[in-house]
């Protein structure tokens, strides 16, 4: 009796468990590096700038000037420590150990009270712009509260004519976890789907199992579905795990259905998945593969999927190089799913790109891995 | 005389093994040129040509002159002037528009009167880092033009002004600060995963038994494990250094000389860390999750893409084990400030002891873990 090609497969998917478990760093990037990944990019990345050090130079204290600095003080923004002279805060900002400068100098008083509008110095390391330009707004917002609230103080209020009222979508309070932990699933799935996978299958090239994988009466499907299987559940747990902690810990809100998030994230897996396999056919060792992997699968998804850096900042060359990467159509998914809902316009398309890039990488590797057989 | 040619053999065979396959010379030497290009463009917080929807029900001058304010910034770009309240929902959520600006029907009646104008802006704040950049950049156009418009209405000058610099960076773009981070990231990384995969795929190789009973002694073995990375990591670093001026011309205002030294301490601290993360696996599999558990906070917890002291206290203390936050701050004074020794030392000190305690360590491990 040949036993049947049911059996076979049960027999390959069963022996690429056995290796999975055996090994625990498989388990492990299946479970440590998410918990890992969730906690610090939910505590420890931030782009919300709080207290601010920055230094107060008033070379002649008075009421004007106080009352200006009182606004630093209230700020929720800044830190401000009071420094006795200009040369001494600007060693002071040499060295780091503030981030900016407010100076009012001598005459400012005086000319104050002449209306001769004197300036204020603002002096701010620009070292990290982004950050740079946050203290700048702040400055601006807190300059110009003080000058409607002189204002009013001396009969005349200044009308500002525009008054903004801002409403922020989806994130009111502007939080950067409940952007930036929907992002880390791709990079889970990423990891688990190509550089594990890739890994895994090089090391059955390299060593020469994969030969006489190919020699057995099983097919090419078979052991390409045998193989896939177990690295797809694992995918799958890491994914549950991950939304558990999103919930529970970090309170990211879920607006979208919850059996969307798992079809959309099994379809991603599937292409993640398609493009370890496709690496380790191609490189056939496990240094080179891990690299290419790295290079081609993880860094993209860090950085070219919009996880972190907006895609719609990037020179349009590289934004149609994103158009490449997988991950990309699954943070666009991802966002949206848990902070607006089921926007078809948005989860469609995107959906769409994910199923043409999964058939293109699993033909190739059915392709390749039947002309080895040949 | 025989200790130095014994490590010079086993330095070449280091060499040879990580260059004699074409394919792993390739893995080694084309991903961090790749990563520095795409990094150098892709990673930008900048905001440039965001979409811009416009409603606007008034019809007056005041509100033509506040939207040409925003039609002639470099931030934002006019993508729609919409008719109905009806069509901001969709256009946010399919992410046409980043923001929609709305002007109310009364706007320029009321300010004629002396009335405020309220003026609202929608904002997508699926990207939180975006929407604050995007409201920044609003805030800031709307003030400018509060100001003139007084201004020039009431003839009254305002009693103070503003004069901001900043120093560095004067037009203050990101890549000035990016792209010296790159140094400090690819090094790391590269130097990293050299040195803890070259012991790893011994192991599995099963070529590390035949090296343990050698004459060579641990020490002997960690320098030839150390030298490749070392030599990887900082001409790779260089190289980036290279591509940083002449390419992106970010400016080099500090010395090299000062630079290098540092450079070199770092590079031996993480070879420490690789060396360690090997002397802890036994496949190529273990070496390299043990690489990504560590280059993962190691890079998050840097400083590298956001600010360390926007994280929690007990996060802003771990940093002070990371021996990237000590070179980035470094590398970007440097680069940017001119900074020498003087200004620098405070992260100097605590980089050179990381290093040597990793070295320490991984000798130690290399006597008593390698069986």
């Amino acid at each position: 009796m040949k036993p049947g090609p049911l059996l076979r497969l049960k027999g390959m998917i069963r022996k690429e468990w056995l290796q999975v478990i055996r090994d625990p760093s498989s388990i492990a990037i299946a479970f440590l590096l998410p918990l890992l990944l969730l906690f610090i990019f939910g505590y420890g990345v931030s782009l919300d700038a709080k207290n601010i050090r920055v230094g107060l130079v008033i070379e002649q204290p008075d009421s004007a000037s106080l009352s200006f600095v009182g606004g630093f003080e209230q700020s929720p923004y800044f830190a401000p420590v009071i420094l006795p002279s200009i040369q001494e805060a600007e060693n002071e900002l040499r060295a780091s150990t503030i981030s900016g400068i407010v100076w009012l100098r001598h005459n400012f008083a005086t000319d104050y009270l002449r209306n001769e509008s004197p300036p204020i110095g603002v002096l701010i390391n620009g070292v990290d712009a982004n950050t740079a330009r946050l203290i700048e707004g702040y400055v601006q917002g807190i300059w110009f509260g003080w000058l409607e609230q002189q204002a009013e103080r001396a009969g005349k209020p200044l009308r500002s004519p525009v008054q903004l009222e801002q409403r922020i979508w989806f994130n009111p309070q502007v939080r950067s976890t409940d952007f930036l932990v929907p992002g880390i699933l791709a990079m889970i799935m990423t990891l688990i789907g190509s550089l594990l996978t890739a890994l895994v299958i090089a090391r059955e090239w390299e060593r020469g199992t994969m030969e006489s994988l190919l020699v057995t009466r099983i097919s090419v499907n078979e052991i390409l579905v045998g193989k896939l299987i177990p690295y797809f559940l694992l995918g799958m747990g890491g994914l549950l795990l991950s939304l558990v902690m999103a919930h529970t810990l970090f309170q990211v809100p879920m607006r979208g259905s919850l059996w969307l998030l798992l079809v959309i994230s099994a379809l991603f897996l599937w292409v993640a998945l398609g493009m370890g396999f496709f690496i380790s056919t191609i490189f056939k060792s496990q240094f080179v593969a891990a690299m290419v992997a790295l290079v081609t699968a993880f860094l993209p998804a860090f950085i070219l999927s919009g996880f972190i850096f907006d895609i719609r900042s990037m020179p349009i060359i590289i934004q149609g190089v994103t158009h490449l990467i997988a991950a990309r159509y699954y943070v666009a998914i991802l966002h949206t799913l848990f902070l607006v809902g089921d926007v078809w316009s948005v989860i469609l398309p995107n959906a769409a790109a994910l199923v043409a890039m999964g058939l293109f990488f699993h033909g190739l590797v059915y392709r390749k891995t039947r002309k080895r057989l040949e | 005389m025989i200790v130095g040619h014994r490590l010079l053999a086993l330095i070449v065979k280091e060499f040879l093994a990580l260059f004699r396959d074409k394919k792993s010379r390739i893995a080694v030497i084309a991903p961090p040129i790749l990563q520095l290009l795409i990094f150098s463009y892709a990673a930008t917080f900048d905001l440039e040509h965001a979409a811009l929807a416009v409603y606007n029900e008034d019809s007056g001058s005041f509100s033509r002159d506040l939207i040409s304010r925003f039609e002639r910034s470099p931030a934002f770009e006019v993508v729609a002037h919409l008719r109905s309240e009806a069509e901001i929902k969709p256009l946010v959520d399919r992410k046409d528009a980043l923001l929609v600006l709305h002007v109310g029907r009364q706007c320029s009646a009321n300010v004629a009167q002396g009335d405020g104008c309220p003026v609202q802006v929608v904002i997508d704040g699926r990207n939180s880092n975006t929407a604050m950049l995007a409201l920044n950049y609003v805030r800031s156009i709307m003030t400018d033009f509060n100001e003139e418009y007084i201004e020039q209405t009431t003839g009254i000058r305002l009693p103070a002004r503003l004069a901001i610099q900043a120093w560095f960076n004067p037009n203050l773009e990101s890549g000035w600060f990016i792209i010296p981070g790159i140094v400090a990231l690819l090094a790391m990384v590269v130097t990293l995963v050299v040195t803890a995969l070259s012991v790893a795929r011994e192991r599995e190789a099963g070529t590390f038994d035949q090296l343990l009973v050698t004459p060579l002694r641990p020490w002997e073995i960690v320098i030839g494990k150390a030298m490749p990375g070392l030599i990887i990591g900082v001409g790779e670093a260089s190289c980036i250094m290279a591509v940083a001026v002449f390419w992106f011309r970010v400016p080099l205002a500090g010395s090299l000389v000062t630079l290098y030294p540092a450079l070199i301490i770092y590079v031996l601290a993480t070879i420490g860390v690789g060396l360690m993360i090997s002397s802890f696996s036994h496949t190529l599999q273990q070496a390299l999750l043990g690489s990504f558990l560590f280059i993962v906070p190691a890079v998050t917890l840097s400083g590298f893409s956001t600010p360390i002291a926007n994280m929690p206290d007990c996060m802003q203390a771990l940093t002070y084990l990371n021996p990237m936050r000590y070179f980035l701050i470094i590398v970007r004074r440097v680069f940017l400030e001119g900074a020498g020794v003087e200004y620098f030392w405070h992260e100097l000190w605590p980089m050179s002891l990381i290093a040597v305690a990793t070295l320490a360590l991984a000798t130690w491990l290399f006597r008593y873990r390698m069986y």
